[in-house]
């Protein structure tokens, strides 16, 4: 076997882990926050960027986009809240997974209805393409967009790791995501508190979808890829910020590995289930994922 | 006044226990199945019968699958669909390869292939739970339709990809107009719906409430869980897969692997929730709301505009519509269609006179 290729596909595979893992984020927030297992934050990516492009189409720059996307998400998140979480307080998770299903269909209707269906180009203003000097010396492909991607990702798991763990809010949402009736009862905000969560959630969809955007184009197929985030979830267990991280990479590297070395005897597409089995069998072996926490259940 | 149960007395256990205790329920029953059964076939007009009541039932025998395991036996699956997908090949590929093969044979035979399918993919439900197992099942979903896509035998090698389902032919005889395909359909599903609505109230049934309502107490009582959920799951894939071929041989004729998508999986997870989690009837009524909702919609917007609606704003606002009602029901009557009938018969005891 050649080493030197096996690398290169090693670092592609890690580095659309990276990505997945920055669409899973958005779930642990919203699941390590509420207790509820948002299958709506692929949707909101694609709403969030998908708004963003639209917007530039409108004639704003770059700079007024950005803040008039993020105000877009935030109330979208209240909304959420308002009409969606509240009226569910306390019911099963179940219950509220299905619940966030429809809002899915409702955002994902929404995006098309107000910005049609076509695909968009969004162009950050990084490049996406290998760079140079890197490949030569290397001959490994990074791009810039790759480089941000990782930064970004490291970023947002370190201060949302830090906000979980450090503060008082952080404190408040893993009291709600344990209980919400018990977490109500000790005086604890909750609706201030989800609606600072949905909004937020829907901020890290934003940043997201810009990187997946500039990357593959905005496009339907976005909610797809988000689909992905949800085995990197369970592999990393729902309450586990880092395990996101770790998991994003194991799956993006053993998805792009097997598709290179195994791919060719069945005729390629393993990618598109691959994340889904190596997640069952994880949860065979741990079933609350690498880092989540063991749930002890009594009767 | 109607329909109340004064004065029929159940003097054994078995009377008490039957499957329809009232007499106007009985009754109902018998109308029903002879319209379903006479009437509709000489009445309807093909159009009826093939766009609307055969995919009807069909769906409505998925959706009881699926309500099997999720509402009975309280195992959230998203991956319907694909089991669907692997009753229809089955049954494609027993019809090629098999010569002679009764039709029901076949139908029979996917369905328990589907069946064993969906024990494989339970296999991790003793394992995780909830939302864990939810996600898991979507492996199945994807792993179905990528293998029947991949591989070309499932499809007899065809180059477009598509499976063209055979004639049904049965006793020698071949149904091909819309009527004759409506009651071979309509027969399947109503054998099977008697034989689901059986299950439910026997010891079966029970055994799927208590590990739904709470599978560690259920096993502290004995229960075993590996034999209750993988026979949730065995059951609900044999519905799925017997819906599945009869969705191929009755409704689509030409089917590719990727109509039994995601999407689908959803709809039908869509209609056992606005039918009714956890009952029969929900389930055909569920089917039928989710199947006609769109048409409604067009007509309705027909109506409105003035004009036919352009086809991706009313495929975007039947989307939305679609997921506001989930919410809603979720929210106002999380027990569906099925629980506002019940209702409406409790209601139905004292009219007119309520006093």
């Amino acid at each position: 076997m050649n080493v030197q290729f096996f690398i290169e596909v090693l670092v592609g595979g890690l580095l659309s882990g990276v990505m997945y893992a920055l669409v899973a984020l958005g779930f642990v927030l919203i699941y390590k926050a509420s207790g509820v297992f948002n299958f709506a934050q692929g949707a909101m990516v694609f709403f969030a960027v998908l708004s963003f492009v639209g917007f530039m189409e409108l004639g704003l720059p770059f700079w007024a986009a950005l803040p008039v996307t993020v105000v877009l998400m935030v109330a979208t998140g209240m909304l959420t809240e308002r009409f969606v979480l509240r009226p569910l307080v306390s019911q099963s998770e179940d219950t509220l997974l299905m619940a966030t299903i429809g809002l899915a269909f409702v955002i994902e209707g929404m995006a098309q209805l107000v910005w049609g269906v076509d695909v968009r180009r969004l162009d950050l203003g990084i490049r996406d393409e290998p760079i140079g000097w890197f490949m030569d010396s290397t001959g490994i492909l990074v791009s810039q967009l790759d480089i941000t991607a990782g930064v970004v990702a490291g970023l947002m798991v370190a201060i949302l790791a830090l906000i979980f763990s450090r503060t008082k809010v952080g404190r408040g949402l893993r009291a709600v995501a344990d209980d919400h009736a018990a977490a109500l009862s000790v005086g604890i905000p909750l609706k201030h508190i989800w609606g600072l969560v949905w909004a937020t959630a829907g901020i890290v969809a934003l940043v997201a979808g810009m990187l997946w955007g500039a990357r593959s184009g905005v496009q339907f197929a976005l909610i797809g890829i988000a689909l992905k985030a949800l085995p990197v979830l369970i592999i990393g267990g729902f309450t586990s910020v880092p395990g996101v991280i770790v998991a994003g990479l194991i799956v993006g590297a053993a998805e792009k590995l097997t598709e290179v070395y195994f791919g060719p005897m069945v005729g390629g597409g393993i990618e598109g289930w691959l994340p889904y089995v190596l997640a069952v069998f994880f949860l065979l072996i741990r079933p609350e994922g690498l880092f989540g926490e063991k749930i002890i259940r009594r009767v | 006044m109607l329909y109340r149960e004064a004065g029929q007395f159940h003097t054994s256990y078995t009377s008490d226990r039957q499957l329809f205790p009232l007499k106007q329920d009985r009754i109902g029953m018998v109308i029903m199945l002879l319209v379903a059964f006479v009437a509709i076939p000489l009445l309807s007009s093909d159009y009826w019968l093939s766009a609307i009541l055969i995919p009807w039932l069909i769906l409505a025998l998925v959706a009881l699958g699926q309500n099997i395991l999720m509402g009975y036996a309280g195992q959230l699956s998203l991956g319907s669909a694909g089991f669907m997908a692997a009753g229809a090949f089955a049954c494609y590929n027993l019809i090629l390869r098999v010569p002679d093969i009764p039709f029901l044979l076949a139908v029979l035979l996917s369905g328990l292939i589907a069946a064993c399918i969906g024990i494989l993919f339970g296999l991790p439900s003793l394992r995780i739970r909830g939302l864990y197992l939810a996600v898991a099942t979507l492996a199945s979903q994807f792993f179905i339709v990528w293998a029947l896509d991949k591989f070309g035998w499932f499809k007899n090698y065809d180059p477009a990809g598509v499976i063209s389902a055979q004639q049904i032919v049965m006793f020698g005889h071949t149904f091909a107009s819309p009527a004759e395909k409506y009651l071979v359909v309509l027969s399947i599903v109503a054998v099977l719906t008697l034989l689901a609505k059986n299950m439910a109230r026997g010891s079966t049934g029970r055994a799927w409430r208590a590990v739904r309502d709470m599978d560690v107490a259920a096993e502290v009582m004995g229960l075993s869980l590996l034999r209750t959920k993988l026979q949730a799951f065995a059951i609900s894939s044999f519905y799925c897969g017997v819906g599945g071929a009869l969705f191929a041989f009755a409704y689509l004729q030409t089917v590719e692997p990727s109509a039994f998508n995601i999407e689908l999986s959803f709809r039908i997870l869509f209609m056992v929730i606005i039918g009714g989690i956890g009952t029969i009837l929900g389930s055909f009524l569920g089917a039928g709301f989710i199947l006609l909702m769109p048409v409604f919609l067009n007509i309705l917007f027909h109506a409105v505009a003035g004009h036919a609606v352009d086809a991706t704003i009313l495929s975007a606002l039947e989307q939305i519509i679609f997921g506001a009602l989930i919410i809603i029901f979720l929210i106002v009557e999380p027990l569906g269609l099925a629980r506002i009938w019940q209702l409406a018969k409790e209601r139905l005891r004292l009219w007119p006179f309520p006093h």
